[in-house]
């Protein structure tokens, strides 16, 4: 099913345009990972899909109707966004970080026993029950961003909107982060994940999205996307394309002193690896 | 995350705080007087008790109760613990209005004090200037705010330093004591007019306080939660506008009280501003009764400014609690 219907979509902040003209649809029940280098616009094209910039040109429909339309309390139990990161002013407990994911489904002061299950579920999902007292200005970069996905599943979205959503996390929370997302989609949730890493990306989502100055350079399934002439073009990076044991495409960066064996692509990953590999 | 049981034992307790400290503060004063005389109706127990000292008391309340509240809506609304109910410019435009006053010597407007018809006449213009600058173009952001007011301030204490240069030895001294601030008694039409505004805008910010706290984390994180931003913090900043405004036409700028009781009452409570507001709005109250009645009975008959009160009592008593609780007793 169509969620979004973006047409012509054009942002501007003064004189730059950010955002010229994309035109896109988002389905239910997929996962698309949003990639491009720095300043392509993709927290902004986010940031007109959560609803929250509504000064755009063009046009974005959320369920038929333009976003900017949606009252946001019913736009709040349909979609969330979760930020880059939050930097919290206020000790406020992880407990009460996702129960704020409750905020849209409030009536009076207290919360629901409906709001406590929702609650006591994402918490067990995300493996936070443990720090619910603790304060989250506390907790390691990436417990807490694991109370922030709480706190989003907490509010129990159709659509999820993830900035960059595991820039913090260890390796293990970042395969099982994607893993929960791959999970939702599959239970009909349409996640849409800006990220910077194009082999997660390319493992997890059913499309990438490719952003490049403010416009889509390339849209469609990981092994069609991840060229070494779209990386040359867009991320401006000399790159080779092998594939993972299970057939996905996987991205091998040339560094400038070039680490990548000639020959032999039946090993995978190359080994020995030098320490730190640049990242795509 | 947040019990009825809870909310009731921090409200009870900061309440009861606040009742006691209203009992006991008209029973204290530099001249002594008779509970049975005064209740008698005879002179001068009688006055004293009910034309000075409750009055007072009252107002001491009101504004501290408001002064903290509006602190908690102006962290919460600018995201920065640093933020104070004077942050924003409201009360430079109200010390502005009061000097005009003081300065061109007007007595009274319509049966009312001049000082504090322009003092509020003054904060509303500011209040005014600040959201139609503030609210233009895209949305209304903090940043945009925080810019705003801090200028609109700056150019306030500009022109009250000008009209301070220019005024005579007795404005001068006035003006002096008008910035100082201070409690003084009211008549009650005016302090009935002043709880009613009070106990709606409580009223009104617990309503909003699910909605705070999203607010205090961010305002994308807010405009994805179910809030409508630019309503949610015009409101704020109304809110807490309006309420520094009345307050500091009466009784000139109080400092600390909005920066020091929430602050105090996070550490405490936490940071749910289901319980932080309400606690802030008595703990606040309680505070500056105790504030004012030192200051009217230390030096007695002298009187010492309550801004001065508020800072050497609150200032040490804050530096112990920072230091010894650093995590929230509540969770």
């Amino acid at each position: 099913m169509t969620i979004y219907r973006v047409e012509d979509l054009r942002f501007r902040f003064g004189d730059a345009e950010i955002l010229r003209g994309i035109s896109l649809e988002f389905q239910s029940a997929q996962m698309a990972a949003v990639v491009g280098p720095n300043g392509a616009g993709k927290s902004t094209l986010m940031s007109v899909l959560s609803g929250f910039r509504d000064d755009y040109e063009g046009r974005c429909t959320f369920r038929e109707v333009e976003i900017r339309q949606w009252k946001k309390r019913d736009l709040g139990r349909q979609l969330t966004f979760i930020p880059q990161m939050i930097r919290l002013e206020f000790p406020f407990t992880a407990g009460q970080v996702v129960f704020m994911g409750r905020t849209p489904y409030c009536h009076g002061l207290f919360e629901s026993e409906e709001d406590r299950e929702a609650v006591r579920k994402a918490m067990e999902i995300t493996e936070t029950t443990a720090f619910a007292h603790r304060e989250f200005r506390e907790l390691s970069g990436g417990e807490r961003q694991r109370v922030v996905l709480a706190g989003a599943l907490a509010q129990e979205p159709k659509v999820l909107l993830l900035d960059e959503p595991t820039t913090f996390l260890d390796l293990k929370h970042q395969i099982s982060t994607y893993s929960l997302l791959q999970r939702l989609a599959r239970e009909g949730i349409a996640i849409i994940a800006v990220t910077h890493d194009l082999n997660l990306a390319a493992t997890y989502a059913d499309r990438i999205v490719v952003m490049s100055q403010g416009s889509i350079a390339a849209d469609g399934k990981p092994e069609k996307i991840l060229t070494p002439s779209m990386l040359k073009d867009v991320f401006e990076v000399d790159a080779d394309i092998r594939q993972s044991p299970e057939g996905q495409p996987w991205v091998f960066c040339q560094s400038p002193d070039g680490y990548l064996p000639e020959t032999s692509t039946e090993s995978f990953p190359p080994a020995p690896l030098p320490a730190a590999p640049p990242k795509c | 995350m947040l019990s009825r049981k809870k909310f009731w034992l921090a409200v009870g307790l900061s309440a009861l705080f606040f009742g006691v400290v209203a009992g006991l503060a008209p029973l204290m004063g530099s001249s002594s007087i008779e509970m049975a005389r005064a209740l008698a109706g005879e002179s001068p127990d009688h006055e004293i008790l009910f034309y000075a000292r409750i009055p007072r008391v009252i107002l001491a309340a009101l504004a501290g109760g408001a002064l903290a509240m509006s602190g908690v809506i102006f962290q919460a609304l600018l995201r920065d613990a640093l933020a104070t109910p004077f942050t924003l410019g409201v009360q430079s435009g109200a010390a502005l209005g009061a000097v005009v006053s003081i300065c061109f010597g007007w007595r009274s407007f319509g049966g009312l004090p001049a000082v504090w018809v322009t003092a509020f006449a003054g904060a509303a213009v500011t209040i005014a200037v600040v959201v139609s600058i503030a609210a233009e173009g895209r949305r209304m952001s903090s940043f945009t705010l925080l810019l705003t007011g801090v200028t609109i301030n700056s150019i306030c204490m500009a022109a009250i330093l000008f009209l301070h240069y220019t005024a005579g030895f007795t404005q001068s001294f006035a003006i002096v004591r008008w910035l100082m601030g201070g409690i003084e008694s009211r008549d009650y039409t005016t302090l009935v007019g002043l709880s009613l505004l009070t106990v709606i805008a409580l009223i009104v910010a617990i309503a909003k306080a699910n909605d705070f706290n999203v607010l205090a984390v961010g305002e994308e994180w807010a405009a994805t939660r179910g809030v409508n931003l630019s309503s949610l913090m015009l409101l704020a900043y109304l809110l807490g506008s309006l309420l520094t405004a009345s307050v500091t036409a009466f009784t000139g700028p109080i400092g600390f009280i909005g920066l020091l009781i929430p602050h105090a009452l996070r550490i405490v409570v936490g940071a749910d501003h289901r319980v932080l507001i309400p606690t802030s709005f008595f703990v606040g109250a309680g505070f500056l009764i105790v504030c004012d009645t030192l200051a009217r009975t230390v030096m007695a008959p002298a009187e010492i400014p309550v801004g001065v009160i508020t800072a050497l009592l609150g200032g040490p008593f804050f530096i112990w609690l920072l230091r010894s609780r650093r995590r929230s007793l509540w969770v």
